[in-house]
């Protein structure tokens, strides 16, 4: 009878413990969205931060935060592209693969603040590019490769190998087959993959406090010169984003409103968070029943 | 008249030749004569191919490169404390007297380190058996739905931003703290549940892949063998999925031994032995954090902090090792 | 192993200017080991179907996917591979150009996911044919020749998901035979189909005798007998009898051999 009495503590033990965890897990959703939401106004977000007064909002920040995202996608796709077909399609299990493996699971292990000082010293020291978007794009490129690289590879994997096979059996190259064949059947994977990381992307600070910088310059939003100084295309300006904005308010911030400012900006990234997260889905359950579906070319 | 006419006819003409669709004399599909010196030479598919695998290979160089350089430059500056600087590398692990700009005898960072370790070991605790207790409810004892609710929560806690935890930390933990034990309420305390709710979910995923990877074969065998629901979990699942668990802790551990902001944001920032939980105290990576755009590049403060920054990257090459390690074991 | 040497064995051989393509010691080794097949020696007639059969393990698919190098990146493979009197298992042949004339059909349908023209077509505009009035007289001559023309000439630019499995299956062949190949090898071409389907298959595969060499692995005896014209008995890496379809299958020379045909069709 030891058993079943063990078993039923055991059932007891682990409800409680569940119990509490969706409490807490509750409590963080609920308390980020209560308090955030009502303040999250169109004003806030059309709005410029104030310095030191209340009623700030947090515009630049997110168009930053877009821009950052936009231009870490554009320069880390390609990359980590490569090699995840590298890795997938012509790796052989030898032990250059596993030095290959090992350094990647070595950069996304790194943690991002050491990734963003090393940003610091090469980019903004070495190469002279101070505190900018462009330094902040390539630390957060480093930061982004590794994930995005296993992602891409997973969505490869996915493809059966008879497609591959059916390829190579009618004489084409491999790389003709992975472009033309397994390329196409694994994008639905692959952009759940971009997407997952993007999230990860738009929320990261650690990486670009000292890379892209803590303060944001006067920014033109009708000049689209790039090369002008108060551009807000310009890569060399620098560029303060929403989750550096939270740290910031936070920590040496002087604004009376810092408290409100920052759970506003917090439900912000959460609720971007949910968006990529269910888009990530949404768009990879789509983009699948559109290959699969017999009607498409 | 005759002029109409021969138009008309030419407007016919031109019709009737559009209609017809030129035609197309179908053969027997038969092989075609091989072209016995095409199979010695290169072709246009060889030439992709060279293409397709160099392009391919230059990302990987480039990603080896990268990985290759951060960890040459960090360590090239962080040693620089030690070769150039001449600070004792025993007397910078061992001593808690941390005042770079007080000179090469002031650099010690002993108590960032024991309060890194500090924070780290006690959030990864808490949080193991939480973890695990919701990976098995979610993989042995609740519905498929509220499994998979649990799991979507999962990965948007893992996916909500560091700073969004920090800020929460500092709104709602330290004032509790503060009502509770008095003092600031900033310290290690605070950083460490800031961390139990940011690795909780990490460990939680990860222990449910473990978990889900038992053959199903292993726990029929086991229920059939009459043993009661925590029996079979206690003896047969856990038992077959402790190398994976470990290795989730240990993912657990690497994600809050490298967490900066959501840290520096509630432990006070003061480089002090932690005599209690609840004094303020300082992390490596939040020292990093406040301290290196206050110091010049190339002086001992600078090349100090450094120093603790290729600490960090030892410590995360280090749970690299160790989850390899595990993996090898479990493996045997 | 010396059950195996004392085994009576029957090879056929065949006149060079009647054959299509021929092995000499054919060997295979994965992981440089474990070896899978031992110096196999066979000759394919022009112009008929020639069936390899054996148990699980017997090697029959490892030496068909040899055949057109298609086992290049996962084993090794020793001996030679006579095609047109030059040895293309060497590393200077460009192997996209031999498997343009040795096409292979797999067990389980894999038409890309792509329109059934488009299956068609692809590799044809990857071999530089662009001509689009060419294109589409080929992809009506192949899909005749594989007889399918008459189920999907109206649903060209359908997915080819959409089809049967024994449709699919035929797609396939049309898509090889669409780069006119002298040589079509077929790995289990009906293993993944229906009685109905395969029946169609089966005829498809007649009709085209007449005009490609044809190399088939099965695992169905009545499917060896009932189309190929000669037959090879593949047990534990050896080849242990080939000759006439009818010979192997009535009136075997080795007592392997016979135990398996028995059970087989038992």
């Amino acid at each position: 009878m030891h058993a079943k009495r063990n078993d039923k503590i055991a059932t007891v033990f682990i409800y409680i413990f569940v119990a509490i965890v969706i409490c807490i897990l509750a409590g963080i959703l609920g308390e980020i969205l209560i308090t955030g939401l009502p303040h999250l106004s169109w004003h806030f977000l059309s709005s410029s931060a104030s310095s030191f007064q209340a009623g700030g909002g947090v515009r630049d920040q997110l168009f930053n935060s877009v821009y950052l995202l936009i231009l870490t996608i554009a320069i880390s796709l390609p990359i980590a592209l490569g090699a995840a077909i590298y890795l997938s399609e012509y790796a052989k299990d030898n032990w250059i693969t596993n030095t290959i493996r090992t350094s990647i699971e070595i950069l996304s292990s790194l943690p991002s603040i050491v990734v963003g000082l090393f940003g610091y010293l090469l980019f903004v020291i070495q190469f002279n590019l101070g505190f900018s978007i462009i330094s902040g794009a390539l630390a957060l490129t480093f930061f982004n490769l590794p994930i995005l690289t296993s992602n891409i590879e997973q969505a490869l994997e996915g493809v059966p190998q008879s497609q591959r096979e059916a390829g190579q059996a009618l004489g084409l190259s491999n790389w003709k087959t992975i472009r033309g064949i397994v390329l196409p059947a694994a994008l639905p994977g692959i952009l759940t993959g971009i997407v997952l990381s993007a999230g990860r992307v738009f929320g990261e600070a650690a990486a670009l406090i000292y890379t892209a910088g803590q303060s944001g310059s006067t920014i033109d939003y009708s000049n689209w010169n790039a090369f002008s100084p108060t551009s807000f295309l310009n890569v060399m300006r620098p560029a303060e984003t929403l989750a550096v904005h939270i740290w910031k308010v936070n920590t040496e911030g002087i604004i009376p409103d810092a408290t409100i400012v920052s759970a506003a900006t917090s439900a912000l990234l959460v609720i971007v968070v949910i968006i990529f997260n269910f888009g990530a889905r949404a768009l990879g359950n789509m983009l699948y029943r559109k290959l699969t579906a017999s009607n498409t070319k | 008249m005759s002029e109409k006419n021969d138009d008309l006819k030419k407007v016919v003409n031109q019709a009737l030749a559009e209609q017809k669709v030129p035609h197309v004399k179908l053969d027997k599909m038969k092989p075609s004569t091989v072209d016995i010196d095409k199979l010695t030479k290169p072709s246009k598919e060889t030439h992709q191919e060279y293409w397709g695998k160099g392009l391919t290979f230059l990302a990987i160089v480039l990603i080896i490169l990268l990985v290759v350089s951060i960890i040459g430059f960090v360590g090239e500056h962080g040693l620089a404390t030690f070769f150039s600087d001449h600070v004792n590398i025993i007397h910078f692990l061992t001593s808690t007297d941390w005042d770079p700009t007080q000179g090469k005898n002031h650099v010690g960072a002993l108590a960032m380190i024991v309060t890194s370790f500090l924070v780290t070991l006690i959030s990864a605790l808490i949080a193991a058996p939480f973890a695990i207790a919701v990976a098995l409810f979610m993989t042995e004892y609740s519905s498929k739905r509220s499994a998979k609710f649990l799991q979507s929560v999962t990965e948007l806690l893992v996916g909500i931003p560091s700073v969004v935890y920090g800020f929460l930390g500092l709104t709602i933990i330290v004032p509790a703290i503060r009502n509770i034990f008095g003092g600031t309420g900033f310290g290690i305390l605070a950083a460490t549940l800031v961390l139990f709710v940011m690795v909780l979910p990490t460990i939680t995923s990860l222990t449910v892949d473990a978990l889900k990877a038992v053959p199903t074969e292993l726990k029929n065998s086991s229920a059939a063998l009459g043993a009661t629901r925590w029996q079979t979990i206690y003896h047969v699942i856990l038992r077959a999925s402790t190398s994976r668990i470990l290795t989730a802790i240990i993912f657990g551990m690497a994600r809050a031994f490298g967490e900066a902001l959501a840290v520096q944001m509630v432990i006070g920032n003061a480089v002090l032995m932690p005599y209690n939980l609840v004094s303020p105290s300082a992390t490596l990576t939040s020292q990093l954090t406040s301290q290196m755009g206050n110091t010049v590049m190339g002086t001992l403060p600078n090349n100090a902090l450094w120093s603790l920054a290729l600490l960090l990257l030892l410590m995360s090459l280090l749970f690299n090792f160790l989850v390899h390690l595990i993996g090898k074991k479990g493996k045997k | 192993m010396d059950d195996l040497k004392k085994e009576p064995t029957y090879i056929k051989t065949f006149s060079s200017d009647e054959l299509a393509l021929s092995t000499k010691n054919l060997s295979v080794l994965y992981g440089g080991t474990i070896q899978k097949l031992f110096n196999v020696s066979l000759g394919f007639k022009k112009n008929a179907i020639t069936a390899l059969i054996g148990a699980s393990g017997s090697g029959k698919s490892t030496f068909l996917r040899s055949l057109n190098r298609m086992n290049d990146k996962v084993a090794t493979v020793k001996g030679n591979i006579i095609f047109h009197g030059l040895d293309v298992n060497k590393p200077n042949i460009n192997v996209y150009e031999l498997r343009k004339n040795i096409g292979m059909v797999f067990q389980k349908p894999n038409p890309f996911p792509k329109s059934i023209r488009a299956n068609i077509t692809y590799a044809l505009k990857a071999d530089g044919q662009k001509d689009k009035q060419k294109l589409d007289q080929i992809v009506e001559e192949s899909l005749r020749a594989a007889a399918l023309w008459d189920e999907v000439k109206d649903k060209l630019d359908k997915s080819a998901l959409a089809l049967s499995g024994g449709q699919q299956q035929r797609l396939c062949i049309a898509r090889a035979i669409a780069l006119k190949p002298e040589i079509l090898l077929l790995d289990e071409p009906a293993s993944a189909l229906d009685p109905v389907s395969t029946a169609k298959l089966e005829d498809t595969l007649k009709q085209l005798r007449s005009r490609y060499t044809m190399v088939m692995v099965t695992h169905n005896m009545q499917q060896a007998s009932r189309i190929s014209e000669y037959t090879a008995f593949f047990h534990l890496g050896h080849v242990l009898e080939y000759d006439v379809t009818s010979n192997v299958f009535t009136n075997p020379k080795g007592r392997i051999t016979e135990k398996y045909i028995q059970g087989s069709f038992g």
